[in-house]
């Protein structure tokens, strides 16, 4: 078990593919990912990016291949232990609890690891929940949020909560796909730095198909397009990669 | 102008206290309403089937207002509750008491049995599979003549007096039989009050609010599902189980699918999600029945319309928008 936690590959996946009826939505990936590292997933729109996400979270379940994270063999198991195991994740679509206030968005998120069937204390007796949530929002930059209904926050504090909330499972592994969707540029930029803090303590997979945002602080780099793997290596050896430039070609805001 | 944000934020802070206050005693002022009922109703056994329906309701909502989901097939957990709590007394002449447990129990099991099969599917198609399940449990009590009845339904549940703590009760006596109907009430208040402040209560929130991320923040989702049916099915169970205490007879309708509808009928009337509305929507709806039913026997027609109004016009039901609209 020690040896297993201590291994330098966090997250392998062994000839993964996904199939949506007929279409292939992803063919045969392998790949394998670096603990305590920021890897990036990159790609054009369509290319599969959350298709593997959804792979990598426990979503889906892949077709043909193996997910394993730390030595084990997850790919069949069940969406909710994935949280359990370590392993947490925010969508491409924010996922919030819009009706319940931000505070207790992160508070249930915590509760899921200490107290999930009780029917009977009130729950504002479990211990240290509601002082771990605030810690967490602190943490987020929603200190000041925590009283708001999570629905009636902006976009990018939205996308911020949810980042809190899986940060609740206190993973080894963080999953993010496109956090800084739709965000403003300054918003965007205060998450990137979020980012770059969160990793420090952990590992973290991110999807983003903006290239420039995540070149700077990735240690690897993994491109996919038409659900292939194009190329995977340094955030250098991809930008020098010829098909990644064809990809990326003309799309010189990236 | 500095001055006004300061005031208006004290005045709202106090007014929502005043609110949060009454919602945290829920239970004590719902008992209270329970209690000084009957004298506000035109005939007390009439405030008795309010009660029954109402605490049928209220477990009902518990599934479907709170996690979400609509069962059409709830009259099955009431009736299995109200046939053998009525079998426990005519067949076996057990006391009133360990009838009612039977009652809770069996509906329980029974919930456990259509929760398993049912709780997979989702939307229409868990409507869909709960009346049909309902539908087979109908059909099973009504061939078992011997232990149910039949169509005819099972008769001669007598229950005459109820002896507690040395206290005797006439049940014969409509007031009395009230007040013994509303202790189930009032407890089962007290314990669905319970179950929405725990742990579980937040789980069932998360789910109903968000299943993926529910999922994805390690919660078992159709566990949560399940448990939850059968939490409903136990005061399903006890409703039928007091009504068959109520009519000395348990009619074979009590497990047709329009009593199931009648649930979500009391329901989205009252309002749904809301820990009085359920009770709200039993009383309008008995109320109109019977007030109406003695002009016309289209009474069905006016309840109908009342119906599709509230929907239209309330959708959050009643209770709920009378709640909206004190709420600060
Ligand atoms: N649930 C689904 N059913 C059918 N097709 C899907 C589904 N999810 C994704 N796809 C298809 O798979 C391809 C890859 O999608 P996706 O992984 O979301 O791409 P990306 O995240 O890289 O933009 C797209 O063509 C998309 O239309
Ligand atoms: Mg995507």
């Amino acid at each position: 078990m020690t040896a297993t936690a201590a291994s330098p590959i966090i997250l392998r996946t062994t000839g993964v593919s996904k199939m949506f009826g007929k279409f292939v939505a992803l063919n045969n990936i392998s790949a394998e990912f670096e603990r305590g590292v920021i890897t990036s997933i990159i790609g054009p729109n369509g290319a599969g990016k959350s298709t593997y996400f959804n792979l990598l979270s426990g979503a889906f379940r892949p077709t043909t291949g193996k997910v394993e994270f730390e030595g084990h063999d997850v790919t069949n198991v069940a969406q909710h232990r994935f949280a359990h195991l370590g392993i947490a994740k925010s969508f491409q679509i924010t996922n919030i609890f819009p009706h319940l206030t931000v505070h207790e968005n992160v508070r249930v998120g915590l509760q899921a690891f200490v107290s999930r069937y009780d029917i009977w204390r009130p729950r504002s007796t479990v211990p240290g929940l509601a002082e771990r949530a605030d810690e967490l929002l602190a943490l987020v930059g929603l200190k000041d949020r925590r009283a708001r209904r999570a629905r009636d926050l902006a976009h990018g504090e939205q996308r911020a909560l949810e980042i809190g909330m899986a940060l609740a499972a206190d993973p080894r592994l963080l999953l993010l796909d496109e956090p800084t969707a739709g965000m403003s540029p300054e918003e965007t930029r205060v998450m990137m730095d979020l980012i770059v803090r969160l990793a420090s303590e952990r590992t973290v997979i991110l999807v983003e198909h903006k290239m420039k945002l995540v070149m700077g602080i990735s240690r690897r780099v993994l491109v996919l397009h038409h659900g292939e793997l194009l190329a995977q290596g340094t955030p250098a050896e991809v930008r020098q990669n010829e098909q990644v430039k064809r990809v990326y070609l003309g799309q010189r805001e990236h | 102008m500095i001055d006004i944000a300061p005031t208006i934020a004290t005045a709202s802070s106090r007014s929502y206290s005043w609110f949060d206050l009454a919602k945290r005693h829920r239970v004590l002022l719902a008992s209270i309403f329970v209690l000084i009922f009957p004298f506000v109703m035109p005939f007390t056994a009439l405030a008795v089937n309010i009660l029954i329906y109402g605490l049928y309701a209220l477990g009902f909502n518990l599934l479907f207002g709170y996690l979400g989901l609509l069962s059409f097939g709830h009259a099955a957990l009431f009736g299995t509750g109200a046939y053998l709590c009525g079998i426990a007394i005519v067949h076996f002449g057990l006391p009133w008491y360990a009838a009612i447990a039977i009652g809770v129990l069996s509906a329980l099991a029974m919930a456990t049995l259509i929760g398993s099969l049912a709780i997979r599917t989702r939307g229409i198609y868990f409507a869909m599979v709960t009346m049909a399940l309902a539908q087979c449990v109908y059909y099973i009590f009504y061939q078992a003549v011997d232990w149910t009845g039949g169509e005819n339904g099972l008769r001669g549940i007598n229950v005459r007096a109820i002896d507690l703590f040395g206290f005797h009760f006439d049940f014969i006596n409509p007031l009395v039989r009230y007040y013994v109907v509303a202790s189930f009430v009032i407890l089962a208040f007290f314990v669905l009050s319970r179950i929405l402040a725990s742990p579980f209560g937040a789980v069932i929130e998360a789910v109903r609010e968000n299943e993926a991320r529910a999922r994805a923040s390690g919660y078992n989702v159709v566990a949560t599902r399940l448990i939850t049916f059968i939490l409903s099915g136990g005061f399903c169970g006890l409703a039928g189980s007091l009504a068959a205490l109520h009519l000395s007879i348990v009619p074979i309708e009590s497990l047709h699918y329009e009593t199931s509808g009648m649930a979500v009928m009391m329901a989205l009337l009252g309002g749904m999600g809301t820990f009085f509305g359920p009770f709200v929507g039993a009383a309008v709806f008995l109320l109109l029945e019977n007030l109406v039913s003695l002009w016309t026997v289209h009474w069905q027609l006016f309840v109908g319309a009342v119906f599709v109004v509230c929907v239209l016009f309330f959708p959050e039901g009643i209770w709920g928008t009378i709640l909206k609209r004190i709420k600060p």
